[in-house]
C-alpha cells in the first residue's frame, strides 16, 4: 500500500467514527460545537501519532504477553502530557472537554491502531497511519460538531448563519446520537456509490 | 436521603450512557441480544464497584500523600486493567459458573470508558468511600437499564423493514437518540 493511500484511508474509506465505529464516546460527548470537536480530534491525533511511533520503535523489545499493558502505559503517558499542556495553555477548551481528555486512554481507536498496525509495521508507515487515522477522527468530530452546532444554534465555529433559535435538541444528548446516525447512513451511501 | 439522591441522579437524570456518553462501545457492541447485555451489565457492575473502591484508596492513600496526583490517569488505567485480569483469574478458580456467565465480557471492560470515567468522577465530586461505592453501583444500574431497554428494542428492529442505508448502526443510533430524549424527561427530578 502506498503511503498516500495509507494516509487518506482514514477520511472516508476506513473512517474511525463513521465506518469502524471506534471512539464513539468522545465523538458523541464533546461535539456540541465544531470547535470542541476539532480540539478533541487534534488532541487524539497527537496521542495516536506519538503512541504509534513509540510502539513501532520498541515493538521488538516488548514481550508478546505483556504487550497490551505496555501499550496502555505508553498511551497513558501521552494522554497525561496532553492533559497538562491543555490545562496550562487552553483552560477554556480543557474545561469544555472535561472528563473526555483523560478518557482518551480508553479510546478503542488508539489502542486498536497500536495493536493492529503499529506493532507490526515500520516507523514511517505507523507515523502516516497515526496521522491519517487521527485526522480522519478529527474530521469526523468536526463534521458532527458542525452539524449539531448548525442545527442547534444556527452557527458553525461560532459564526452564526441563521438568526433565531435553533433546534435545542441537537445541542443536547439526543441530538448527538441522531446526528451521528444520519452521518453514518450518509457515509454508507457515499461508499456504495464509489 | 443523600444516597437516594445519588442513586436517582446517576440512574435516571445523568444516565451514564444516554446523558454522559460513557461506555458507548459496549453499549453499541453487545446490545444486539438481551442475554448478552445481561452478562455485560453484570460484569460492568462487578468491575465498576471494585475499581471505584481500589482507585479511591490509591488516590487518597498513595497519590495525594506523595503529591503525584498528575499520575491519576496512568495509575488508574493500570489498576483497572490488572484488576480485571485478577478478577478473571480468581473467578475462574472460585466460581466457574459465574466465570462462564461473565467470562468473555471481562477483558472487554478494560477499554470500557465508563469504569475509568466513574473512578475519575468519584474523585472530582469529592465523594467519600461509601458515597463512591453507592455512586458506582447506581451508575452500573443506569448502564444496565439503558443497555437492556436498547437491546429489547434492537431485537425488534432486526425484523423491521428499515431503509437500506439506515440498516444496522445508523438505525440503532437513532433509536438511542430517541431513548436519550425519553430520559431527558427525568431532568429536574433531583
Amino acid at each position: 500500500m502506498s503511503q498516500l493511500k495509507n494516509f487518506t484511508k482514514g477520511f472516508i474509506k476506513e473512517n474511525p467514527v463513521f465506518v469502524l465505529l471506534l471512539g464513539l464516546c468522545p465523538a458523541l460527548g464533546v461535539t456540541t460545537s465544531a470547535f470542541n470537536g476539532l480540539g478533541m480530534g487534534l488532541a487524539t491525533t497527537f496521542v495516536l501519532v506519538s503512541s504509534n511511533v513509540v510502539v513501532s520503535l520498541i515493538k521488538s523489545q516488548i514481550p508478546d504477553k505483556v504487550r497490551i499493558p505496555s501499550f496502555i502505559v505508553i498511551i497513558a503517558s501521552f494522554v497525561t502530557i496532553v492533559q497538562l499542556v491543555m490545562e496550562a495553555f487552553m483552560p477554556d477548551l480543557f474545561a469544555a472537554l472535561g472528563l473526555f481528555i483523560p478518557l482518551i486512554v480508553v479510546n478503542c481507536l488508539v489502542l486498536g491502531r497500536a495493536e493492529a498496525f503499529a506493532s507490526k509495521k515500520n516507523l514511517v508507515s505507523s507515523l502516516v497511519d497515526g496521522l491519517g487515522m487521527g485526522l480522519g477522527f478529527a474530521f469526523a468530530l468536526t463534521l458532527l460538531g458542525a452539524v449539531r452546532e448548525l442545527l442547534g444554534s444556527g452557527a458553525i465555529f461560532g459564526f452564526s448563519f441563521i438568526q433565531g433559535d435553533g433546534m435545542l435538541v441537537f445541542v443536547l444528548a439526543p441530538g448527538a446520537f441522531i446526528g451521528l446516525g444520519y452521518l453514518i447512513a450518509l457515509t454508507n451511501m457515499i461508499k456504495k456509490n464509489e | 436521603m443523600e444516597y437516594i439522591l445519588i442513586i436517582i441522579g446517576a440512574v435516571f437524570v445523568n444516565n451514564i450512557v444516554l446523558a454522559q456518553f460513557l461506555g458507548i462501545c459496549p453499549y453499541m457492541g453487545v446490545s444486539s441480544k438481551v442475554s448478552t447485555s445481561v452478562g455485560m451489565s453484570g460484569a460492568v457492575m462487578f468491575v465498576m464497584t471494585l475499581a471505584t473502591v481500589v482507585t479511591y484508596l490509591i488516590y487518597h492513600y498513595v497519590l495525594v500523600p506523595f503529591g503525584v496526583t498528575f499520575l491519576q490517569t496512568i495509575s488508574y488505567i493500570l489498576v483497572i486493567s490488572s484488576l480485571v485480569q485478577m478478577v478473571e483469574i480468581i473467578l475462574k478458580k472460585v466460581s466457574p459458573a459465574l466465570f462462564q456467565a461473565l467470562g468473555i465480557f471481562l477483558p472487554l471492560i478494560t477499554t470500557n470508558c465508563a469504569v475509568l470515567g466513574v473512578a475519575i468522577l468519584t474523585v472530582q465530586k469529592e465523594f467519600n468511600l461509601l458515597e463512591g461505592v453507592v455512586f458506582a453501583i447506581a451508575n452500573a444500574i443506569g448502564f444496565a437499564l439503558a443497555i437492556l431497554l436498547f437491546a429489547g428494542i434492537r431485537e425488534h428492529l432486526e425484523l423491521m423493514d428499515v431503509p437500506k442505508g439506515m440498516r444496522g448502526a445508523p438505525a440503532a443510533l437513532v433509536v438511542a437518540g430517541i431513548l436519550a430524549l425519553a430520559f431527558m424527561g427525568f431532568a429536574g427530578l433531583v
